[in-house]
């Protein structure tokens, strides 16, 4: 019955249906399943076949997104459960993300966000056109082990030398991996202004990611 | 909604040129060189001098042939499922056929097809979803010449679910290729009722019906095998060289075929098709990447409209001699036109160096081509009324479209996602790819689909019986074993 159950809102993952995900999530707690169990069996499993059926290319972005969301329902009644029984998912790293100063792209960067967040990372999302000062309070409040700076333009994406030089001049730099991602950015930009990695696209950002914290894809 | 349409003439131009193409059967007339069709056309009322081989059709017999003549067929696949509808502004795709030489998928070089070369050309044809028909696109040249027609049927029908466009080099070979049409739908009427094949008969410019092509359109007429009309005036060289003069000389070939067609068996299908060509005035060749090429087609296209025929062209194909540019952007041209003309069946894909060369690369290529040609025809559809206020409301300001069911419920129906053949990822992605031209890309996609090939559902008993029908007509020739099926 409960594997049953477990199946179900896996499924409604790879369906794209976030209400049924939250309403068979809500189900399953009041039949007594423990969060880590749904986490683990049903909601991981799940957004792991949305992201095969991506990669092999019968999947798109609103797919992928779409499931996230439905992921991100289900978190939202099960962290208060998580909390109340004192357990925690352990995330591989916590993240902090925005798209820099002067930017107000978003599709890029909140794909990265949905997609790490979807893969167990514990994401702040900080929106568009970020302040400096704004990534590094949240970095020192959250003690991210990860930063994500996006850019679009080529104007703003000197942006992203200038946050990891106040990283540099915060003492934050060790504590936090950086990767920079968007349209004009190249892998030689990244190496140029001294980022830890660079990625292609949103699955490509969870690949550098897990590298970045030492757990394997 | 309103469908993307390419239309050239006025009404009033449509009606002069049929009048002009009718005009022309009588004054000079149409030369007839098989005894059968001028018997018939006599029979009915035509002047006929039987000495000269020349017919004088009135315009009363094009009229009641055109009355007879059908305005749609169906075409089965090999398990007797309807699979293409001839009629209409429907828009189906068929590779080129009859090549005579394939590009190496190894060296790139053409060379001539054998067996094996054919054998997977079918199979890749079955894994395309954007190629609806087959053709007999390769003549083997492994087996006896004389039985080159019916073989590449007979290897096509042992691996094909789709049905074929073919065509036959002789007289007697045309009745051996129904034998092995038949065998697969257990009998002459079972295939006249559920069409397998359309043969495409050629009349020779200007206004010639040889003995061969003439003979194979009365046998298709008479045991309701679909016949297409290729007529396929070269203005400038074997019609006029201006495209609405050639255009009336297509009409009066192809008049002059439907009255004899009709004439041996009122009611059976026939199809309102063509290869013209604008001669090239320098290298003196037969240009299919040609703008007025395609012009000479959307021309005779609509004229067959407006008959209320089902319509074939010879398109999108390129005269270039490998998969380059050139080939990218004359098959672009060809096919697009071709789509947004509605001619019913487009034959071309895969083919290259005019109507000669088969490259399994430019298929797959074309298979792109052809989705995007049909994206573009199917046109700009209203989903939802009001069309955007209430999901434009629902967000109001944001940006996040991407993240709205809205988006995910529609996107597959208004997106046409091309396969990896088609590059559209940026620089530093391609870069780490391998950075590959797109004849690379296309390669390793053809050997990707081959692997995802499926064998049809012909019985072994059937099989055996198409063995037995093409090996009685090899032993004619020579040839006391057929070559390896399995490739």
């Amino acid at each position: 019955m409960s594997d049953e159950l477990l199946a179900q809102i896996s499924q409604s993952l790879v369906d794209g249906d976030p209400d049924a995900t939250f309403s068979l999530t809500e189900k399953a707690l009041r039949e007594g399943l423990e969060p880590l169990r749904i986490i683990r069996e049903a909601l991981m499993p799940g957004m792991n076949i949305v992201g095969d059926y991506f990669a092999r290319g019968d999947y798109f972005l609103p797919d992928l997104i779409i499931a996230a969301d439905g992921m991100k329902r289900a978190m939202e009644l099960l962290e208060p459960e998580l909390r109340a029984r004192q357990q925690a998912l352990e995330t591989p790293g916590v993240v902090v993300i925005g798209t820099v100063k002067g930017d107000i792209h978003e599709i890029g960067k909140s794909l990265v966000a949905t997609m790490l967040s979807a893969n167990g990372f514990k994401v702040y999302d900080m929106g568009v056109d970020v302040p400096i000062a704004t990534f590094i309070a949240k970095i020192k409040e959250t003690n991210a082990t990860l930063l994500g700076l996006s850019a679009l333009l080529t104007t703003t994406m000197t942006m992203q030398r200038e946050v990891i030089k106040t990283l540099v001049a915060e003492g934050l730099r060790s504590q936090v991996k950086v990767m920079v991602g968007g349209a004009p950015v190249t892998r030689s930009w990244a190496e140029e202004i001294g980022a830890d990695g660079y990625a292609e696209d949103a699955m490509g950002a969870v690949a550098l990611a897990k590298r970045l914290v030492g757990v394997q894809a | 909604m309103r469908r993307p349409k390419l239309e050239v003439f006025e009404p009033a131009l449509v009606e002069q040129i049929i009048h002009e193409g009718i005009d022309l059967l009588s004054d000079p007339g149409v030369r007839v060189h098989n005894q059968e069709a001028l018997i018939l056309l006599a029979e009915a009322g035509a002047q006929v001098n039987f000495e000269n081989q020349i017919a004088y059709i009135p315009e009363r017999l094009v009229q009641q042939s055109l009355a007879t003549a059908p305005v749609e067929f169906i075409l089965y696949d090999i398990d007797g499922k309807p699979a293409i509808t001839y009629g209409g502004n429907n828009v189906q795709f068929d590779p080129g056929s009859a090549g005579i030489s394939v590009q190496d998928v190894k060296t790139g070089e053409q060379r001539p097809p054998v067996t094996k070369d054919f054998i997977q050309w079918v199979k890749l044809v079955e894994t395309l979803p954007q190629i609806d028909a087959q053709s007999t696109a390769m003549v083997c040249t492994d087996v006896p010449e004389e039985i080159g027609d019916l073989y590449r049927l007979y290897i096509a029908l042992n691996y094909m679910r789709k049905p074929i466009i073919t065509g036959a080099f002789r007289k007697d070979t045309w009745w051996i290729m129904r034998d092995l049409l038949a065998a697969v739908r257990g009998g002459g009427e079972a295939l006249a009722a559920m069409p397998l094949a359309v043969f495409d008969v050629c009349p020779s410019p200007p206004l010639l019906w040889s003995d061969l092509t003439c003979q194979n359109l009365i046998d298709c007429a008479r045991t309701g095998i679909p016949a297409e009309l290729v007529s396929m005036p070269l203005s400038g060289a074997t019609s006029p060289v201006t495209l609405a003069a050639a255009i009336v000389q297509h009409t009066a070939e192809s008049l002059s075929g439907i009255v004899i067609h009709q004439l041996a068996k009122a009611g059976s299908p026939v199809v309102w098709g063509g290869s013209p060509a604008a001669f090239d005035m320098r290298e003196g060749t037969t240009p299919m990447g040609a703008a007025e090429t395609w012009l000479i087609d959307a021309g005779y296209v609509q004229i067959g409209k407006s008959l209320n025929l089902p319509t074939h062209v010879y398109m999108g194909m390129s005269d270039s001699k490998m998969v380059d540019a050139q080939c990218g952007l004359e098959s672009m041209g060809g096919a697009l036109s071709a789509a947004l003309m509605g001619a019913n069946m487009v034959s071309g894909a895969g083919m290259l160096d005019f109507e000669t060369c088969l490259s399994y690369e430019k298929l797959v290529i074309d298979a792109e081509i052809i989705g995007m040609s049909r994206r573009m025809i199917a046109g700009i559809e209203i989903r939802e009324d009001p069309i955007a206020l209430t999901v434009m409301r629902s967000m109001g300001h944001r940006s996040d479209y991407l993240s709205l069911p809205h988006t995910r419920r529609w996107f597959r129906k208004e997106l046409y996602i091309p396969s990896e053949v088609i590059d559209r990822g940026s620089y530093d992605a391609w870069q780490q790819k391998g950075s590959k031209p797109v004849t690379e890309r296309a390669s390793e996609r053809v050997n990707m689909l081959l692997k995802t090939y499926q064998p049809n559902s012909l019985s072994e008993d059937t099989r055996a019986e198409l063995k037995e029908i093409t090996l009685q007509a090899s032993r004619k020739f020579g040839m006391e074993h057929l070559p390896d099926l399995d490739s």
